[in-house]
């Protein structure tokens, strides 16, 4: 029953852009493909290991300036530029763990803000990868899955986009059955109690942050493919990071669907208030934002996945 | 109290607004309007915490941490919708130009922040020390349950300390206001650099965050001076990430 509803939900995806010619509502697709892949791999990290970083947007940049600079300045395909990026954001989060990973909870989470800001900063004043000018990603035409380029349809990154979600939902569901997605679990539920059972806490938070970081850092690379033009603001900065962890929180943190449901309802909500209302410069859309997430905190902290599991319970009970 | 605020810059920037149109519109200077904001920033944290953070305490720390971060957006935007995106400054503020002390220039606004500074720094610490109400304050903060057995009204001291942090802000914003632009987004850096300097000092222990805040203010204007402006706050933040990996309580903290 259940299989079968992901199949049909599958298929309903596989044939989305040949029934919807348009380029808005596949935009809108790809942007929840986007978010979601990044939601679920930050929650690998906050959701299964319970280690909630704020800094995640310095992976999705890794990722992002990695491939734009290796295509712009040395000519790479952004299919090696993705792998080296991922490969970079995966060296670059073990040698943050070691000071990170000392924290705890709330300060935890600054120390990921403090390293988001330390990134953002020396990146804006690093003037070869373009400084706080940004960097354009050199346009070749015409299109071709060898340059990552395509401009005639956005079918082609619709079907990367969707891989991308695929991967990180593949990687999550192997992590929820594998001995290590216990480890993970028992780590955010106690770390004292799940070291004095003999998992090296230590070791299982460097190999979430890994998964997390590399998975991050692909998103980063098709983004930067997807908009051809990336600055810190829009790849390193906070809003970003809050953005990514706001999409897992609103869905369920710590569940396989949630980081997918997140982005299915935020990413449609956000594009449309935007149409409608962003182009005041009054932000009025974030003021909304900002709303929905207190009164998430509040009434539903186990997301909308949560809520929908309570509902299933009071109807069958 | 175990719980970040992540609106702390944004109640910052509230009260240098709250300075700014007391100037603007009722023609005070920061210096008379800081009352104002001082009483206007603890109601807003007295408010904060029965309307947000009472609600969450007892939730997972992920509800906590978005909660007041959620606030900070809203906060954020909210001002940029209401005032919009422009600098606004206080023009001629009361205290204005510099004085010699001996060789040394130093700007009176900033002068006078700093004293306050100080003289904000030992009324908390010593009503913190010798108080009932400080003492009470802070059994609760080590641990609720047993404050509450021991027939402190924990619910009120988490108001109190909710109302006493944010009045801080209040006046630090006022006397800010004097020498800084105001806009939507001021709070951003001031914020991450008050809670790496808590951090660095050792939570809960309000003589070590003065300590770790010459400490901050040292390195940024060295690193300012000897590297570049642009990375000042860059080499605070690896400061703090090195110390954190040698001691991740903190200079002076204690667990």
């Amino acid at each position: 029953m259940k299989r079968t509803a992901l199949l049909a939900l599958l298929a309903a995806v596989l044939v989305f852009p040949a029934v919807f010619t348009l380029p808005f509502p596949r935009h809108v697709m790809i942007m929840i493909f986007l978010y979601g892949s990044l939601a679920v791999a930050w929650n690998i990290l906050a959701g299964y290991c319970g280690q909630i970083s704020l800094g995640h947007a310095v992976f999705f940049g890794i990722g992002a300036y990695t491939s734009t600079l290796l295509v712009a300045r040395a000519g790479l395909t952004p299919w090696a530029g993705m792998a080296a990026g991922a490969a970079l954001a995966v060296v670059f989060s073990q040698a943050v763990a070691f000071p990170v990973f000392r924290l705890r909870g709330h300060y935890f989470a600054i120390a990921t803000i403090a390293v988001g800001e330390i990134v953002q900063t020396l990146v804006i004043n690093w003037d070869w990868a373009g400084g706080a000018r940004g960097v354009f990603v050199p346009i070749k035409r015409p299109d071709s899955l060898w340059n990552f380029q395509f401009h005639e349809s956005k079918a082609l990154y619709y079907y990367v986009a969707l891989g991308l979600l695929l991967l990180g939902l593949a990687v999550t569901r192997w992590l929820e059955r594998s001995r290590h997605g216990y480890y993970f679990r028992a780590v955010r539920e106690d770390q004292q109690a799940a070291a004095s059972l003999g998992v090296n806490v230590a070791r299982e938070k460097h190999r979430a942050i890994a998964v997390s970081a590399g998975l991050t850092a692909l998103g980063g690379t098709f983004y930067a493919q997807y908009i051809f033009f990336i600055d810190p603001e829009s790849v390193l900065s906070l809003s970003l990071s809050i953005l990514i962890c706001l999409v897992a929180v609103l869905g369920g943190v710590g569940t396989l669907w949630g980081p997918v449901v997140g982005a299915a309802v935020l990413v449609p909500l956000s594009e449309y208030t935007r149409v409608w209302l962003g182009g005041t410069g009054r932000a009025l859309d974030v003021v909304i934002y900002g709303a929905l997430i207190m009164v998430i905190a509040v009434l539903q902290p186990a997301g909308l996945v949560g809520l929908a599991a309570r509902l299933g319970r009071g109807r069958r009970g | 109290m175990e719980i970040v605020n992540f609106a702390h810059g944004e109640f910052l920037m509230l009260a240098m607004y709250v300075a700014f149109f007391a100037w603007a519109l009722g023609h005070l200077d920061p210096l008379l309007a800081l009352p104002l904001a001082v009483l206007a920033l603890a109601a807003l944290g007295w408010a904060t915490y029965h309307g947000l953070i009472r609600w969450v305490l007892g939730g997972p720390m992920l509800a906590q941490i978005f909660a007041t971060f959620g606030l900070a957006v809203f906060l954020r935007a909210g001002a940029q919708f209401l005032w919009g995106v422009d600098f606004r400054v206080v023009q001629d503020p009361w205290l204005g130009g510099r004085v010699a002390l001996g060789p040394v220039f130093v700007g009176l606004p900033q002068l006078a922040a700093s004293v306050a500074a100080l003289v904000a720094f030992l009324g908390l610490w010593r009503f913190l020390a010798r108080s009932e109400t400080g003492v009470a304050l802070q059994a609760t903060a080590q641990d609720r349950q047993a404050a509450a057995l021991m027939g402190v009204d924990t619910d009120r001291m988490y108001a109190l300390g909710w109302a006493l942090g944010a009045g801080c802000v209040g006046a630090a914003g006022a006397l800010l206001a004097m020498y800084f632009y105001v806009f939507p987004d001021v709070g951003g850096t001031f914020a991450l650099l008050a809670y790496v300097t808590v951090a660095l000092g050792g939570f809960g222990n309000v003589p070590a965050t003065l300590a770790a805040g010459v400490v901050v203010g040292l390195v940024e204007v060295f690193a300012g001076l000897l590297l570049a402006p642009a990375i000042k706050y860059a080499v605070v933040f690896l400061l703090y990430l090195a110390i954190v990996l040698w001691r991740p309580q903190g200079l002076f903290g204690r667990w």
